[in-house]
């Protein structure tokens, strides 16, 4: 028990089941999950679909972090993806084909792609701090979006293209497996190959990593273009929920939900070890958390201000030092006992 | 050699401007020092002399009140000081320049010299009266830079002389240069040392701390050595040889150790064999100043020298850590070009850093992780080492090197510095290279492994791995090597091979003759 206590998901595990706890005591209806039309409805299907795109830019989010990097730019990134794939699609002689939606994917997955290249350039070529390399693209890309949408809110109608973030399949929403299967070929990657230990190493000691003839240049770069991959498909889901590409506010703030996903999770911004199972909690907290507040009657005006607050309890508890303050109170048996 | 003492008779002169007596200094688990006397007096040039980790910068932040001392007095101007802050030592008279410049290069000279000094008027910066007043200490340095012009756009040698000039407008009694030379050239410290000498002759007692033997012989009137945080000796320059200092500062163990029973390649490489390394005229800028160096196969190689004479500078260039302005590598014949250490892996070359901590381990990894990373990343991350072979290297390397703990997931950061050695020296084994640079890989590290490390080189050396052993314990050196390379001033001065002739003394006698004596013996160039 002890040795589960230390592990930072513990905490951010409690924390979710704590939130969801508090949700059906106050909607007792909330764990309920019903299946109409052959689609299961209900508060934690809405939470899983919802969180899809959080979870998605979180992914790509903690290999960047793991690396000692981050990425600011993830939700202008998925803007541009959406703009893209709307305009596309609306611009095209078969706006309503299934073929318009495969290309259209194609194209804005490919131009996410280049964005990512980008970002890992400046960072990893030309070792520009990558919270100042990727605010460029961070600001720029809204712009970028905003040209390629000519300013306009572009709808688009198209029931291939409704399908990826508001379609079923096999009962589930498709948001959801993408980012699910996202996950389980993230984790493979990581886990199965070197990948993960060659990340954490350039993360954790980037001198002896290239020292020991680690490519550190390349891992870094690698890292900016899956996360800007994830961000792209993410971008997609969004502009697919709503049919529409919105430059200005598709993805806002996302970046910053994603980095809470990913600290929550227990992965440490000064790089290093990650847990991509972590995220994935961190990214369901942050969405149920979302859920929460009004149904527990939060006014909307405090709303930002009490998610500020559960956040920094959640860090405060997984905080080492903060446990060891509460730690060094009791008996020093028991710490010499925590500690063996 | 009766000057390695602390009981000198002080030389009568005048009364010290600085008088430090009895200074202790701890920080947690080292005493960084232990009663230290020093003194210094006014128009004088005083040389502060030790090794890395002697002291030295140690009692000069004990002097501009960086550091509190826990016990001991300090005497400026025959009054009693606790300095508390780098402001209390300064409104005291002391300045220091430290080694990098912290000026501002986008601001001009006059206001670097003058800042937080301005002189105002009508609440103004008065910027006349500004360059004024940093012209006449530039007169003073005998600078002709226009004091409007931005700093940034003088050589490091200039900046070096506006931060004294900084130092000086300040009214300094007493001015330090820690290691004012290390990025000047050889006209540049002329003109540093001619402006020292004005400022002595005006009357400011100078400290002076450099790692370049003759700079300070040229320079300074009297030195003080310090080794392991305790004082040596006072010595005046002119009735010390550079073979004395170097003696003190390294403090002689002339303990002779039995050499490790190794075989080495027998007699003179005979003339036909291709070496396993040749290296020609290898050069850095500022680093290292050109290199020969050939390298046999099972050859051990021993680097002597004191530290910053260029003996890792040449290690790194070996193994491309740092790319070379000029030379070439040959490997068995080939030439190869090392931009990065991966190249030079490639070309089976290893090396063990000497910082251990910031440049071998990855602290968050587990043993196993350490061991095989470099094998790991040789092989591209899309082909993980199989477990089972993992398992077999892991298990065989912590056997034979007697890691401890043996257990391949424990957490490196948790090991001690000896057994971090070891899994580091694992993690290039396992690469089966074909030259194996070792930076001190003894340092630090507890008697028991250190042995246990000398042993395998030597075991190594006999099983055909070349090594090249650098090393600051010329003992050990002198245990393991065939052949040793003794450097001096980022450059090689001798290179022999390591017969019942050479001893500890006849190395450190080459140190201090900058290699003129042996010249004539070295066995092959």
């Amino acid at each position: 028990m002890r040795e589960l206590v230390r592990r930072p998901l513990f905490w951010s595990t409690l924390a979710l089941l704590l939130l969801i706890a508090l949700n059906t005591a106050v909607t007792p209806s909330f764990l309920s999950v019903r299946l109409q039309d052959g689609h299961l409805y209900g508060s934690l299907i809405d939470i899983l679909r919802n969180g899809a795109p959080v979870l998605l830019v979180a992914l790509g989010m903690t290999l960047v972090i793991a690396t000692r990097g981050i990425d600011l730019s993830v939700g202008a990134v998925a803007a541009i993806a959406g703009a893209v794939a709307c305009v596309y699609i609306a611009g095209s002689d078969r706006p309503a084909a299934t073929s318009t939606v495969v290309s259209a994917v194609a194209l804005a997955v490919g131009v996410c792609i280049l964005l990512g290249l980008w970002n890992g350039f400046l960072v990893s070529v030309f070792g520009i701090q990558p919270i100042i390399a990727t605010l460029v693209l961070m600001t720029a890309g809204r712009g970028l979006a905003m040209l390629i949408t000519d300013g306009q809110i572009t709808t688009v109608v198209n029931p291939a293209f409704k399908v990826l973030g508001a379609g079923f399949v096999a009962t589930l929403p498709v948001a959801i497996l993408i980012a699910l299967a996202v996950f389980a070929v993230t984790a493979v990657l990581a886990r199965r190959t070197a990948l993960g230990m060659l990340i954490e190493s350039v993360g954790i000691n980037p001198e002896a990593s290239r020292l020991a003839g680690v490519r550190a240049r390349t891992i870094t770069w690698t890292v900016y273009v899956f996360c800007a991959f994830c961000a792209g498909v993410a971008g997609l889901m969004i502009a697919s929920n709503t049919s529409a590409a919105d430059a200005n506010n598709a993805g806002l703030w996302i970046e910053l939900d994603a980095i809470l996903a990913v600290v929550i999770g227990g992965t440490s911004l000064a790089g290093g070890k990650f847990s991509l199972l972590g995220t994935l909690v961190g990214a369901m907290f942050i969405q149920t958390l979302a859920t929460t507040i009004p149904t527990i009657g939060i006014p909307a005006e405090a709303n930002y201000l009490f998610k500020a607050v559960v956040v920094i309890a959640v860090c405060l508890l997984q905080s080492p030092r903060v446990r060891a303050a509460f730690r060094s109170r009791r008996p020093v048996s028991t710490v010499k006992a925590g500690a063996a | 050699m009766t000057q390695v003492t602390t009981s000198i008779p002080p030389p009568a002169v005048g009364t010290p401007v600085v008088e430090m007596r009895g200074i202790s200094i701890s920080f947690p688990g080292v005493k960084a020092l232990a009663d230290v006397d020093f003194r210094l007096l006014p128009g004088e040039v005083h040389a502060l002399m030790g090794e890395n980790g002697a002291g030295k910068s140690t009692l000069i932040k004990a002097l501009t009140g960086v550091y509190t001392i826990d016990e001991g007095t300090v005497t400026v101007a025959g009054t009693d000081h606790r300095f508390t802050s780098p402001a209390d030592s300064q409104a005291a008279g002391i300045s220091t320049v430290y080694q990098e410049v912290n000026l501002c290069t986008n601001l001009t000279v006059a206001e670097n010299m003058l800042l937080g000094r301005e002189p105002h008027r009508f609440g103004r910066i008065d910027v006349k009266a500004m360059n004024r007043r940093a012209r006449s200490v530039l007169d003073r340095l005998g600078l002709s830079i226009d004091p409007g012009s931005s700093l940034g756009e003088h050589s490091i040698a200039i900046q070096q002389l506006v931060a004294i000039g900084r130092a000086l407008d300040i009214d300094a009694r007493v001015l330090i240069l820690d290691e004012p030379t290390s990025s000047l050239d050889a006209d540049e410290v002329a003109k540093l040392f001619a402006v020292m000498s004005d400022l002595r002759d005006q009357g400011v007692a100078i400290l002076f701390v450099s790692h370049f033997l003759d700079q300070v012989f040229e320079i300074s009137d009297r030195m003080t050595v310090l080794r392991n945080g305790k004082l040596v000796g006072e010595y005046l320059t002119r009735d010390t040889t550079q073979l004395t200092l170097v003696e003190a500062m390294i403090g002689r163990e002339l303990e002779t150790l039995d050499r490790l029973e190794h075989q080495a390649p027998t007699a003179a490489p005979d003339e036909a064999r291709v070496p396993l390394l040749q290296v020609l005229g290898l050069s850095r800028k500022g680093s290292l100043q050109a290199v020969d160096l050939e390298i046999y196969d099972g050859e051990v190689i021993g680097v002597a020298g004191l530290l910053g004479s260029g003996r890792t500078e040449l290690a790194r260039l070996l193994f491309g850590a740092d790319t070379a302005d000029a030379g070439t590598i040959d490997v068995r014949g080939s030439r190869r070009r090392f931009r990065t250490p991966r190249s030079a892996i490639g070309a089976k070359i290893a090396f063990s850093s000497e910082n251990r901590r910031a440049e071998g381990v990855v602290e968050d990894l587990t043993i196993a992780d350490n061991m095989l990373l470099t094998l790991q990343a040789a092989r591209g991350w899309l082909r993980p080492v199989p477990q089972r072979t993992r398992d077999r290297l892991v298990e065989e390397y912590i056997k034979a090197l007697d890691i401890r703990p043996p257990d391949p997931a424990a957490l490196m950061r948790n090991l001690s510095g000896g057994n971090q050695q070891k899994v580091l020296l694992a993690r290039w084994l396992i690469t089966q290279p074909e030259l194996l640079i070792l930076d001190e890989p003894t340092r630090g590290i507890d008697i028991g492994a250190k042995t246990q490390i000398q042993q395998l080189v030597a075991k190594l050396a006999d099983e055909g791995m070349s090594v090249v052993f650098i090393s600051t314990e010329l003992e050990e050196v002198l245990r393991l090597s065939d052949r040793v390379v003794v450097m001096r001033d980022r450059a090689k001065i001798a290179d022999r091979f390591n017969d019942e002739s050479v001893t500890v003394a006849g190395i450190l006698a080459t140190i201090a003759a900058g290699g003129a004596e042996l010249k004539e013996e070295d066995s092959d160039a």
